[in-house]
């Protein structure tokens, strides 16, 4: 059997001496998506880092194609798994397509410079979120939601077999929102990527991906098929707030009472 | 991201501007040397008006190319070190400890040679307590360093101005030219060329890579940068070229901040074309700047530092006001 993309393995997760994650066992198979869901502060975003490699683990270990992430070097993890954070700080001007194709970086030697091909790719990627014809533009004019489409874009053109999205929608309207989760539900179907994804609203989580792990924030975690673990009870508890759990179809959709 | 063919044709022509700029320095200045007498000097026929452009004007313009493209691309390492473009070589308090090493030879009458020593030796010392100081528990974040960087050089301005103000009067007016950036002062014009390809040969392989760094450092780790590595050695490669640049004509303002903000108008923030091209572009303005100080009121000299200030200020001003739009 293949090792799965990912595999966290009694993972320990600590943020300024407090454990918010406590042994957690999580294994991500190739096509597999995964919604991280917890109240703010939870640790959702330390979690999901530590995942990526980024950050050390107070204990346990992280597995990236049954490999321990922290022995890796850097650009072998660049390969497996690609990461997009809270925040896009530029300080210095850049171009959409430049930014896109930092993508690539990865997949250079250190001498090369970005081929055609390369470029094929970022240009791919602007154009999967929406934003073809703005490949020449400053992204210091960008909007909020349109920077936040471009970062995914350049996840794209990393082109790893693993997606750690830290809140994909921030900043997104309501179609794109719907666009860049079909877009990641495509590459688990169709490309088998795994993708782990820290959101906000539940009914999405259910709706779009197959396992929920729900942080408490005190160290307690579960996880479980989406069916069975996303109701009005547990998010109730999640959340600290009593939700209602509407049904439509095969959707789910919670309201606070 | 400029093409391979963009890249070229703009090093070229900054080739060229540097050619342009050692010519004019070798054919301008107080003595009068006609173009084919420098020709003539630089194929090697000896004797005449030769010995002027060969003794004196190449060294000084080979060291001031030198000085000028290890601050510009020391300079452009900090801004991306600190992902900051307002960073200049200066900020992290290198050129502050060598001017204490510097004043303090001067003041107890060392030669030349102790005072360069001394003076590296300032510099060193202010990057080896910076950089232990920022490192402190670990965390090296940019807000420490640059706090950190910013203090130290205050201090060191302090000492600077205690030895200036016991300084007797007939050393002060060396004291003074040498904290504003003087050529005249420069002696072998190689160590500091071989520091500059030196410098310039360890960078360029990780320029993409500072492509990267420059974005963020989570960011930059995600895609495969090993960036604490890394930044340790952009701290270390800068502060260095800027320690071979102030040991060997002094503070030179400016020349490290605005060029690098020159070139990436001109060119992008691509660092595998910014470096070389700062590199190219500090050099030559350097050499341009130091021509116009010894010509300006000749015979008397300026120290260069007060004409690239002279010029860096209003060009800086203006593109920070370009930029607030």
């Amino acid at each position: 059997m293949n090792p799965s993309l990912l595999e966290a393995r009694q993972l320990v997760v600590e943020i300024g001496g407090r454990c918010v994650v406590n042994q957690l066992d999580l294994a991500v198979a190739a096509g597999e998506r995964v919604a991280i869901l917890g109240r703010n502060g939870a640790g959702k975003s330390t979690l999901l880092s530590t995942l990526a490699g980024l950050r050390k683990p107070a204990g346990g270990a992280v597995l990236l194609d049954g490999e321990d992430c922290t022995l890796m070097p850097p650009r072998q993890a660049a390969l497996r798994r690609a990461w997009l954070g809270q925040f896009q700080a530029d300080p210095f001007g850049s171009t959409v397509l430049e930014t896109a194709l930092t993508g690539r970086h990865p997949h250079l030697g250190r001498w090369d410079w970005e081929t055609t091909h390369d470029a094929e790719l970022a240009r791919g990627a602007i154009k999967a979120v929406g934003l073809d014809g703005m490949e020449q533009r400053q992204i210091h004019t960008l909007s909020g939601g349109e920077r936040q489409r471009l970062a995914i874009a350049t996840l794209l053109t990393q082109a790893a077999p693993l997606y750690l999205l830290d809140e994909p929608l921030s900043h997104l309207d309501l179609n794109h929102q719907m666009a860049v989760l079909e877009l990641f539900a495509g590459a688990a179907r169709d490309c088998g990527a795994g993708v782990i994804m820290v959101l906000h609203d539940p009914a999405l989580a259910h709706r779009f991906c197959d396992r929920a792990l729900l942080l408490y924030g005190d160290g307690r975690t579960e996880c479980a098929a989406v069916d069975d673990i996303l109701t009005a009870k547990t998010l109730s508890e999640l959340y600290g707030y009593g939700l209602r759990q509407l049904q439509d179809g095969n959707h789910r959709c919670f309201i606070p009472e | 991201m400029p093409s391979r063919q963009r890249a070229f044709l703009i090093l070229a022509s900054l080739c060229l501007l540097a050619v342009a700029s050692f010519g004019l320095a070798l054919l301008v200045g107080s003595f009068k040397v006609a173009p084919a007498e420098v020709l003539a000097a630089l194929l090697g026929q000896e004797g005449g008006a030769g010995d002027v452009v060969l003794q004196l004007r190449l060294p000084r313009a080979l060291a001031g190319f030198a000085c000028g493209g290890l601050l510009a691309l020391a300079g452009a390492l900090m801004q991306v070190l600190l992902r900051n473009p307002l960073a200049d070589p200066y900020v992290l308090g290198i050129s502050g400890g060598a001017g204490v090493g510097a004043m303090f030879a001067m003041l107890i009458g060392l030669p030349i040679l102790g005072i360069n020593g001394l003076a590296f030796a300032g510099a060193l010392g202010a990057m080896f307590l910076v950089f232990g100081l920022a490192h402190g528990d670990g965390s090296w974040t940019q807000t420490r360093l640059l706090l950190t960087g910013v203090i130290v050089a205050a201090g060191c301005g302090a000492l600077v101005a205690l030895m200036l103000s016991i300084a007797p009067d007939t050393k002060l007016r060396g004291m003074l030219f040498w904290l504003m950036g003087d050529l005249a002062q420069a002696g072998s014009s190689w160590p500091p060329l071989l520091a500059l390809a030196i410098a310039l040969a360890l960078a360029i392989p990780f320029a993409r890579e500072l492509n990267l760094l420059a974005r963020g450092l989570m960011q930059a780790q995600a895609l495969g940068v090993a960036v604490n590595r890394l930044r340790y050695a952009i701290y270390l490669l800068a502060s260095l070229a800027t320690a071979a640049s102030v040991t060997t004509a002094g503070s030179i303002g400016f020349v490290g901040l605005i060029v690098p903000h020159l070139v990436r108008l001109a060119t992008g923030n691509d660092q595998r074309l910014l470096l070389p091209a700062s590199v190219l572009a500090g050099g030559s303005l350097l050499v341009l700047a130091d021509t116009l100080a010894r010509t300006v009121i000749a015979p008397q000299q300026l120290p260069v530092g007060v004409l690239t200030a002279l010029i860096g200020v209003p060009v800086f001003l203006f593109l920070l006001s370009r930029q607030a739009k």
